[in-house]
């Protein structure tokens, strides 16, 4: 993957080394490293948590989270394939609904909601050509199972694999602990 | 033609269900119907999946009234036109239908990561002029959306459509309804909610047998316009006649090239039923219908369905259906999937789309391509939409709706006008040779208007010929075979060669009556009994004795003279 992705960018390839195992190393051969990695990400993480003194959060005035019942976990696992298949999942998903809804404290009163970072700019329109396609063992390069240059996959919807929740049942529909931390 | 009383006594019993199987044993005789669209009763035959309009009654001789409960069918369509570019909507791969499986593939097509979407400008154009077409408002700002669901045949997870905000909004169109089994024809209107721009997904061949499916991208993220109607239709009739009209609109535009069975139009249709005042039912959609027939057989049979299980005291789930053509009926499709939550967000990699009012509100200096509404508005090339072809036959030459239907559709509009305003042809002969003769002749031939095998000269030439009265239409039809293959002789020889003159001389025809009548005692007694249709039996025989060569009409007017004395 990573050599399709370096050959489409233009770069050459060059091996590092034979490990003894038997895999190998690759590595991208830059021509201009500089002016492609100069990267505006800073290198340590410039964010910092909320401090509760200077910033009292109100607590009981945000939305509280909602009951998260079996039906919700099915529908959600259906739509998200991520399963929620222990306490400590769930658990997650819980808290990480109590630390979005910090959000509401945020007052957005007559602000137009943002649609992403481009919305300033024109869409930019390019002529009707044909100037990619072509390039099947490119594009088949990662499937697993190819049958006479179509790819196979399950019949009909990807399928949901019913799982028990029985182990569950303990840990559903229980208010939330009291603890508020963030 | 009166039904049977004991037939009408049975149905008019609230049958428990374990005799349903008497109702459904009557639904296989005829019945009488007044057609509910044109009012005229004709004989209809039920069958497994038989057209019934949902607020049809039986009736009987004695004028006393039979009704089914008064249900009312609301149908609502949403068509997918793919757009006649040579590239996708948001990559630079072809379109041409038919090559081999997934060469036709870019890898953002084929969702790799690290690929990103760009919008074609043709596909923008496009639907602009169908918009401006369709009478929409089109939205100078519109955005894009990703829409997900999973599906083999979408490698992404998520579709790049509009949603909230599309390109164009409102308009309608006025399309001719055409009932299928009456010959009846009238105008009517639909609304449209709006028109948008999105991405096909790939086409997935289901193999049962060996429990999988075979997916080719090559159609993945071909461009498409979804076209949304209001929920205005009442019947499968209805819902095919527009959409037979918006195909006609799409191909004289050149947005679309409204080959249904390649798939580059396909319609999902929203039914429901209900009681009048009733708020409006559940409704169900049926996806991926790929022929007019096939709408109109599928909507009518989920119609019915849904009656059936409504009278029956069951309940209609909101679901996705398809229809199988070989049972005549629908299925569900996806196992239950309640609140099916595409859960939309805003495209993250489009910024909004701008369509400008003319160059002048394009920022000087940028080299990048754009899209006016100047442009879809005047072309100097202006194409005549069938509606307006159609206005144009029934105000200036007096065509009515009934023929200048055929007339538009078929593409005879231009021949129409050259002929009657060039070679000056009487406007009901070349309306009525162009609809029948003409129209079997080139289907014989397999050739399109465009490339007529016979001159225009040829055919007007003919068509002088017949409006004196001297060949008679199923001659001409001859003729143009002829002509087809000899293009040098003019029409004269070719008539002169095979003696195909209108037979002029009223003895021979009376001769050939009296054969007839002397052969057929039987039906000669009928006719006096007063069954008058002999008359048309008599009339073919005539004619086949004359081999064609005269009027219907006079060889019916002489027998009448003959048989009434």
């Amino acid at each position: 993957m990573q050599r399709l992705v370096c050959k489409r960018l233009g770069l050459g390839i060059l091996r590092l080394s034979d490990q003894p195992g038997g895999s190998l190393q690759y590595c991208a051969n830059v021509l201009r490293p500089a002016a492609l990695f100069a990267s505006k990400v800073p290198e340590q993480p410039t964010w910092v948590p909320i401090d509760h003194d200077r910033v009292p959060i109100d607590h009981d005035s945000l939305p509280e989270v909602p009951e998260i019942d079996l039906a919700l976990v099915e529908q959600l696992e259906r739509i998200s394939l991520v399963e929620f298949n222990n306490e400590a999942g769930l658990r997650r998903l819980r808290e990480a609904v109590k630390f979005a809804n910090q959000m509401h404290v945020v007052d957005t009163e007559g602000v137009e909601p943002m649609d992403s970072v481009l919305e300033d700019r024109e869409c930019y329109l390019r002529s009707d050509e044909v100037t990619d396609g072509n390039c099947v063992e490119d594009v088949m390069s990662n499937a697993s199972k190819v049958e006479e240059q179509y790819f196979v996959a399950p019949p009909g919807n990807i399928p949901m694999k019913k799982r028990d929740k029985e182990h569950l049942s303990g840990i559903l529909n229980t208010p939330t602990d009291g603890d508020k931390a963030s | 033609m009166a039904v049977s009383t004991t037939k009408i006594a049975i149905l008019n019993l609230a049958l428990p269900m374990r005799l349903k199987h008497i109702q459904s044993s009557l639904r296989n005789s005829k019945f009488i119907y007044a057609c509910s669209f044109c009012g005229s009763s004709h004989q209809r035959s039920f069958t497994k999946y038989s057209s019934v309009k949902s607020n049809q009654r039986v009736n009987t001789d004695g004028g006393e009234k039979l009704s089914r409960k008064e249900w009312k069918s609301v149908i609502g369509l949403e068509i997918h036109a793919q757009i006649k570019s040579a590239s996708k909507l948001f990559s630079g791969a072809g379109t041409q239908f038919g090559m081999s499986p997934n060469t036709q593939v870019s890898l953002f097509d084929a969702a790799f990561p690290g690929t990103l979407p760009v919008l074609n400008q043709k596909c923008v154009q496009a639907a602009v002029r169908t918009a401006k077409a369709l009478g929409c408002h089109i939205n100078r700002v519109s955005k894009f959306d990703r829409k997900h669901y999973f599906y083999a045949d979408m490698p992404a997870g998520y579709q790049i459509t509009q949603q909230r905000h599309p390109l164009a909004v409102g308009g309608s169109l006025t399309y001719v309804f055409q009932c299928s089994s009456t010959s009846r024809v009238e105008r009517r209107s639909a609304r449209l909610i709006q028109i948008q721009l999105e991405q096909d997904s790939g086409k997935s061949l289901h193999d049962l047998e060996n429990g999988i499916s075979l997916i080719d991208l090559n159609r993945a993220g071909v461009g498409l316009m979804e076209i949304v109607t209001a929920p205005d239709f009442t019947s499968g009739d209805d819902a095919a006649s527009f959409v037979k009209d918006l195909r006609d609109i799409l191909v004289a535009l050149g947005t679309c090239d409204g080959r249904m069975a390649e798939g580059s139009m396909r319609v999902d249709a929203n039914v429901s039923v209900h009681l009048p005042g009733d708020p409006l039912g559940i409704r169900t959609e049926v996806k991926n219908l790929n022929s007019t027939k096939n709408i109109r057989l599928a909507i009518d049979s989920e119609i019915q369905r849904q009656i059936e299980v409504l009278e029956n005291g069951g309940v209609i789930e909101n679901e996705t259906r398809s229809f199988h053509a070989e049972d005549g009926q629908t299925v569900a499709m996806r196992d239950k999937e309640k609140l099916l939550d595409y859960r939309f967000l805003p495209e993250p990699n489009l910024p909004p789309l701008v369509i400008h009012l003319d160059g002048s509100t394009v920022s000087s200096g940028s080299s990048s391509l754009y899209v006016t509404l100047e442009e879809a508005e005047c072309g100097k090339d202006k194409v005549l939409l069938p509606e307006q072809q159609r206005i144009i036959l029934e105000t200036k030459y007096g065509v009515p709706l009934i023929h200048s239907v055929v007339l538009v559709r078929h593409g005879l509009f231009d021949l129409f006008e050259v002929l009657v305003t060039h070679h000056n042809c009487d406007t009901r002969a070349t309306a009525a040779i162009l609809k029948t003769s003409f129209m079997s002749f080139l289907d014989d031939q397999k050739e399109e208007v465009t490339r007529n095998p016979v001159t225009t000269e040829q055919l007007a030439e003919l068509i002088h010929i017949f409006q004196r009265g001297e060949i008679s239409s199923s001659s001409l039809s001859i003729v143009l075979c002829e002509l087809s293959t000899n293009s040098h002789h003019s029409c004269q020889s070719i008539i002169e060669e095979r003696g195909l003159w209108m037979e002029s001389n009223n003895d021979i025809i009376l001769a050939a009556i009296e054969e007839v009548l002397a052969k057929n005692p039987q039906n000669v007694k009928s006719y006096k009994k007063g069954k008058v249709n002999q008359l048309k039996v008599f009339t073919t025989k005539v004619m086949k004795i004359l081999e064609g060569k005269a009027s219907a009409s006079h060889i019916q007017s002489l027998i009448k003279d003959k048989l009434d004395k």
